[in-house]
């Protein structure tokens, strides 16, 4: 009956996505994710498979649903006063069925707007997830702070001005100064939920850059606004529209030859 | 097409535009800003007002006047000490007891309770802001005096008792009632301000720190870590309402001038003896000396009340 569960059947089952698809696995999938805001549905059956070490974006036109299908991935859609149905596994288990806070330490979400908490230093909003994790011992903590800033590509702009306030930063350093705050928790799944779409375009480049490296530790889930984009960065694009997952294929195959009229209206700008 | 558009519409550049603005706007605009003005003249004003007629009592006392004790009328002898003592007690006291309850209200107000109970519960809590004072000072002498000489007291002095300040006879009207009556009406500045400034914490933080991994305690102190100023100056203005409140001390505090440590023994504020002894005072020295009380008082209000604003506008004026 939905035509986008018909869609999902048919290309987990095609060749093309058979191989090479997730060669390391499936690390998180849904199935029949429906979310609502009090009565407004903002999500219909999607079914998805979102493969481990790699980038998968979510595009679509604004209000299709892809912020909320991020947010449903580490139950922060609850945080928001919204509520589902369905499934969403991590690793074969049902994320629902732990308790939220271990699924949000697993999966790591860095956010649209740079938010670094401004009442503490650049340490201090890295080393705050250690801290508060209590299992990290006191002497390991500046040497994972460290380890975290280098991942972001942030370490050599801000060794000397560790004290200084997280705010004090420049927006793209503030948003890869949050991406290090996600990485220090150790996390297996980072989401992004339009990570550039506040900065310039050098600072935008350079988290690009930092997504690409980031994919041979961690499964990363971006939304974006735009597509050049999701193609630079990612391996798999799911398109959304109106709260329905149209497509969802490798990034290439869909950039080049979209299965969906839908798709290629919007990836040829024809609206949205 | 465009290029009409463009052309001026005819008729316009025949109309002259006057450079005065409409002479009915610019009364008005006037006519408020007098308005406006004379409140800030009534303050300095009352200032004056105040300093002049204290000046006698400045004169003759000095600064003798803030460290005596001794409050004599007859002698003409007056010091101010044990009042300021007492406003000083009673209001930190009152302090004490309604800033923990208050902030657990105005937490469970901004980050827990649903929507329509948040709603309810702050009408509620307003509400108390609005009882009259007289009213709470009525409740204060029938319900809170004798359930503290009855039960709070003896309780205290028979498990604290070791403590000076839980020590003497159970009067039950004394600071004690005056710091408890005091809270309750200091209660409702302090919860709907906390949870203003609560609330002013961008929603940023909170996904933030959750996406951490953070629990929802955790979250929370992170959140009040970022109020921390803003919740400073709603405690002050509690602070300052508990300082300038007159009615329902003085109905229940024992007015008796003098400095105790203990809880339990009377005391009196600046406000109270302002209120009980004004129509009593008969020497121009007496009067002098109660006005310079309230120039006291007049002085710490404001200074009280200013940092507070300043340190929730601080806060709230980001979001």
């Amino acid at each position: 009956m939905q035509p986008e569960t018909i869609r999902h059947t048919e290309l987990t089952t095609s060749p093309s996505l058979a191989d090479g698809f997730a060669p390391n696995g499936i690390k998180m999938s849904t199935t029949n994710l429906n979310a609502f805001f009090g009565e407004l549905q903002a999500l219909y059956d999607v079914n998805m498979e979102i493969a481990s070490n790699r980038v998968l974006a979510i595009i679509g036109p604004s209000g299709c649903g892809k912020s909320t299908f991020l947010r449903c991935l580490n139950r922060m859609h609850e945080v928001a006063g919204g509520t589902m149905t369905g499934s969403v596994l991590l690793d074969g288990h049902d994320i629902h069925e732990t308790d939220a806070v271990l699924v949000r330490k697993r999966v790591g979400m860095v956010f649209q707007k740079p938010n670094p908490f401004p009442t503490m230093s650049i340490f201090g909003n890295v080393a705050i997830g250690l801290r508060l994790n209590k299992g990290t011992p006191r002497n390991q903590i500046a040497e994972l702070v460290e380890q975290s800033l280098k991942q972001a590509a942030l370490w050599d702009e801000v060794k000397d001005s560790l004290d200084k306030s997280g705010v004090s930063l420049s927006g793209g350093q503030q948003q890869r100064l949050c991406i290090a705050r996600t990485l220090a928790v150790n996390p297996e799944v980072i989401l992004m939920d339009e990570p550039a779409s506040a900065l310039d375009p050098i600072a935008t480049a350079k988290i690009e850059e930092l997504i690409y490296d980031l994919k041979k530790d961690y499964t990363i889930v971006i939304v974006t606004h735009n597509m050049q984009q999701a193609a630079r960065v990612s391996d798999h694009t799911a398109f959304f529209y109106l709260g329905r997952l149209i497509e969802f294929d490798e990034t290439k195959k869909l950039f080049t030859n979209p299965a969906k009229k839908q798709t290629e209206e919007y990836i040829t700008g024809r609206f949205g | 097409m465009l290029t009409r558009r463009v052309l001026p519409l005819p008729g316009l550049s025949s109309v002259k535009i006057s450079p005065r603005r409409n002479l009915g706007d610019v009364v008005f605009k006037y006519t408020t800003l007098t308005f406006a003005v004379i409140v800030l003249l009534l303050v300095v004003l009352m200032a004056y007002e105040m300093y002049v007629e204290s000046k006698p009592s400045l004169a003759k006392f000095g600064w003798d006047f803030f460290t005596s004790s001794t409050w004599d009328p007859v002698r003409e002898e007056y010091g101010a000490l044990p009042f300021i003592f007492g406003t000083m007690m009673s209001s930190l006291l009152a302090l004490l007891i309604a800033l923990p309850l208050s902030l657990g209200i105005a937490i469970f107000l901004s980050e827990m309770a649903p929507h329509w109970l948040e709603r309810a519960l702050s009408f509620l809590v307003e509400l108390l802001a609005g009882i009259p004072s007289i009213v709470y000072g009525l409740w204060g002498i029938f319900v809170l005096v004798p359930w503290i000489r009855t039960s709070v007291e003896p309780l205290l002095s028979t498990h604290l008792g070791f403590l000076p300040l839980f020590r003497g006879a159970p009067y039950g009207f004394g600071m004690l009632a005056a710091g408890f009556i005091l809270s309750i009406m200091i209660l409702p500045i302090i919860s709907s301000i906390s949870r203003d400034v609560l609330k002013a914490v961008p929603q940023g933080q909170r996904e933030a720190s959750l996406a951490i991994g953070a629990t929802k305690w955790e979250s929370i102190r992170i959140i009040l870590k970022d109020a921390k100023s803003g919740i400073l100056g709603a405690t002050l203005l509690g602070l300052g309402r508990a300082i300038g409140e007159t009615m329902a001390v003085t109905m229940v505090i024992g007015n008796r001038p003098t400095i105790s440590l203990s809880l339990f023994d009377p005391g009196y504020t600046m406000a109270s003896v302002l209120a009980n002894e004004f129509t009593e005072a008969t020497t121009s020295m007496y009067v002098s000396a109660l006005v310079e009380i309230a120039l006291l008082l007049f002085v710490i209000t404001i200074i009280v009340n200013i940092l507070a604003r300043f340190l929730v506008w601080s806060v709230t004026k980001k979001s």
